[in-house]
């Protein structure tokens, strides 16, 4: 089968698995940042501090400290050591992300994904197309950039313009002229450029995607033979190349999207009609799995016993 | 043939990689450099942003603060706010404006013990100790006590009162026989918390909380106080001046501290008690 055409996005999931699941993790996903602003306003809208605070660093029913372990590295290349709250707070979130991926923050937390999905739609709605493009591994030389020059600085560089604090800021302390940052970025992604914010630039989404490395969760695509190459996952993907090694098999052979940069959103699990993704453990390797099943029937036990050990490591993993 | 295509791609291909690394190198830089000259321009702070208890140094400050906002919240008062974008204040950094709503000083510092990173000094355990900003008599024109009224609010709002507003008596010669309370701020009571700069009762408040080194000046090391020296080194550090004498005619003296010539009078006799006068017989 031939790939969709783009007005046809999504059609064959709807037909397939229904409304509800076509868009299950997309609608799960709005929720969580929704809720993320929701527990911050309970307190100052009705007394109810579940959470105080905003994402750079808060306090959790008045004991758990969570701190954004990029600001606090920030705040170290300073030149200061910051007091050990702030380091408990930050190792709490950081043992989170590395169970649920790296850049799950990108997609279940950060309110400016809300703004570059919109982006994104209006895209293929209005058909939207912008020659300009950047390196993908451009937020990485801004990730290094903004630790620089915190300390050539002395201050907190990156947090002079960072929309993901100064959105939630905004959105739980008061807007301020905080609005033209959401424009901003909307009019960056909705007309210059596919994905420039969160799949080019942002360098905290940068720093999330380095614990993306040992991520516990990770999308599998359990059903390859079911693919019918209709390409809607490519499209939907706010990072494209992560789905590539999978699908098309190139470099090391997993059925796992185990690219650092995936952001865990489930848009490809959503537009997949014949359900060829689901969310899994990075463990669940069907493809080696299947490859030990090959070679358990094409060789005798023994032989394999006679392997040595960095190679069967290499085929369990 | 082959082999030397494949060396033209190799090297094409590096040359393309260094041209992009160069290329995001620069582009970032750019980026970098204009962000660093923002952060710069954007932390000039107004004169009037004061900042919460526990700041001892403004850069030390602006780098350990990661911006959380929970010393915000946690202010009982509620005075306290995050700066936002186009205020020349760091974004996101706690402050607060003295006139709108000075700090309260709560005894238990909660601001202080909110805060994750110690940005808001965790040793700051007496509020007392708090030096937020120094209080200045910025405007003795218009500050009503120097026209001889009866204010005093400053004075009697103060936390530390009696302290670090005391009220300086002075005469008024434009009437002759009334007196000025002229408010005197003592930069080692203050703790610039603004209270007198918010219930400064004038339509544009003529005592104003500064930060420290606007109200300040510095006299300099080599400027030593004669009379302090002297009592830390308890007695004359140089050969004592010798005692001026007058020469003066008998009966007189001089006093130094003010009253200056002084009659001496004629030392009376001791006082005998009325049995021995008796006893003696009147002469």
């Amino acid at each position: 089968m031939a790939a969709t055409p783009i007005e046809l996005l999504g059609v064959e999931a709807i037909r397939q698995k229904g409304l509800f699941k076509a868009y299950k993790w997309l609608i799960i996903r709005r929720f969580s940042q929704l809720s993320v602003l929701v527990l911050f306003l309970m307190g100052p809208w009705f007394g109810m501090w579940i959470v105080k605070g905003n994402l750079n660093s808060s306090l959790v029913l008045e004991i758990v400290p969570l701190t954004d372990p990029y600001i606090l590295l920030q705040t170290i290349f300073t030149g200061y050591l910051p007091e050990t709250t702030a380091f408990i707070g930050a190792i709490l979130v950081l043992i989170f992300y590395l169970l649920v991926g790296g850049r799950a923050y990108c997609s279940w937390v950060c309110p400016i994904n809300i703004v570059t999905d919109f982006s994104m739609w209006l895209r293929y709605k209005l058909n939207i197309k912008s020659t300009f493009s950047m390196s993908r591994q451009t937020r990485y030389w801004i990730l290094a950039m903004t630790l620089i020059l915190s300390t050539i600085s002395g201050t907190l560089a990156w947090e002079f313009v960072n929309p993901v604090s100064m959105v939630n800021r905004a959105l739980v302390f008061g807007m301020g002229f905080a609005w033209i940052m959401i424009l901003m970025i909307f009019l960056l992604d909705t007309f210059i450029s596919r994905r420039a914010w969160c799949g080019h630039l942002c360098p905290v989404g940068a720093f999330y995607s380095l614990l993306g490395k040992f991520s516990l969760i990770r999308v599998n695509a359990v059903a390859l033979d079911k693919c019918d190459s209709c390409m809607e996952c490519y499209v939907v993907c706010p990072e494209q190349k992560v789905i590539t090694p999978v699908l098309k098999k190139t470099g090391r052979v997993t059925s796992l999207i185990n690219d650092v940069n995936c952001t865990n959103c489930g848009r490809c699990v959503d537009i997949c009609g014949t359900e060829v993704f689901q969310f899994d453990l990075r463990f669940n390797n069907i493809e080696s799995k299947q490859a030990l099943t090959a070679q358990y029937n094409s060789e005798s036990i023994s032989k394999l016993r006679n392997t040595n050990q960095s190679q069967k490591r290499e085929v369990l993993s | 043939m082959k082999k030397q295509s494949d060396l033209d791609l190799a090297q094409q291909s590096r040359r393309r990689f260094l041209t992009n690394v160069a290329r995001s190198a620069s582009a970032v830089g750019i980026m970098g450099l204009g962000l660093g000259l923002y952060s710069k321009q954007s932390s000039s702070m107004p004169a009037t942003a004061i900042r919460p208890p526990g700041v001892n140094d403004e850069l030390d400050f602006q780098a350990a603060c990661i911006r959380c906002g929970l010393c915000v919240r946690d202010c009982p008062y509620d005075m306290l706010k995050l700066a936002q974008p186009g205020e020349n204040i760091p974004l996101g950094t706690p402050w607060f404006e003295a006139r709108a709503a000075a700090c309260e000083m709560c005894e238990d510092i909660p601001c202080v013990k909110a805060c994750p990173t110690g940005a808001l000094d965790p040793k700051l355990t007496k509020i007392d100790d708090a030096r937020m900003g120094l209080a200045v008599l910025i405007d003795q024109e218009n500050c009503i006590a120097f026209h001889g009224l009866r204010c005093e609010v400053c004075f009697n709002v103060c936390p530390v009162r009696g302290k670090a507003i005391t009220l300086d008596r002075r005469h008024n010669e434009r009437t002759g026989k009334h007196a000025f309370f002229i408010p005197v701020v003592h930069s080692d009571s203050c703790t610039g918390c603004g209270k007198c700069e918010q219930a400064c009762v004038v339509e544009e408040a003529t005592i104003k909380i500064l930060p420290q080194h606007l109200a300040q000046g510095k006299m300099g090391d080599f400027y030593r106080l004669g009379w302090e020296e002297k009592q830390k080194a308890g007695g004359s550090l140089v050969t004592p001046d010798i005692e001026h004498r007058y020469t003066l005619p008998e009966g007189q003296s001089y006093d130094f501290a003010g009253e200056g010539l002084v009659q001496e009078r004629p030392k009376k006799a001791k006082t005998e008690s009325a049995l021995d006068a008796l006893n003696r017989g009147f002469k």
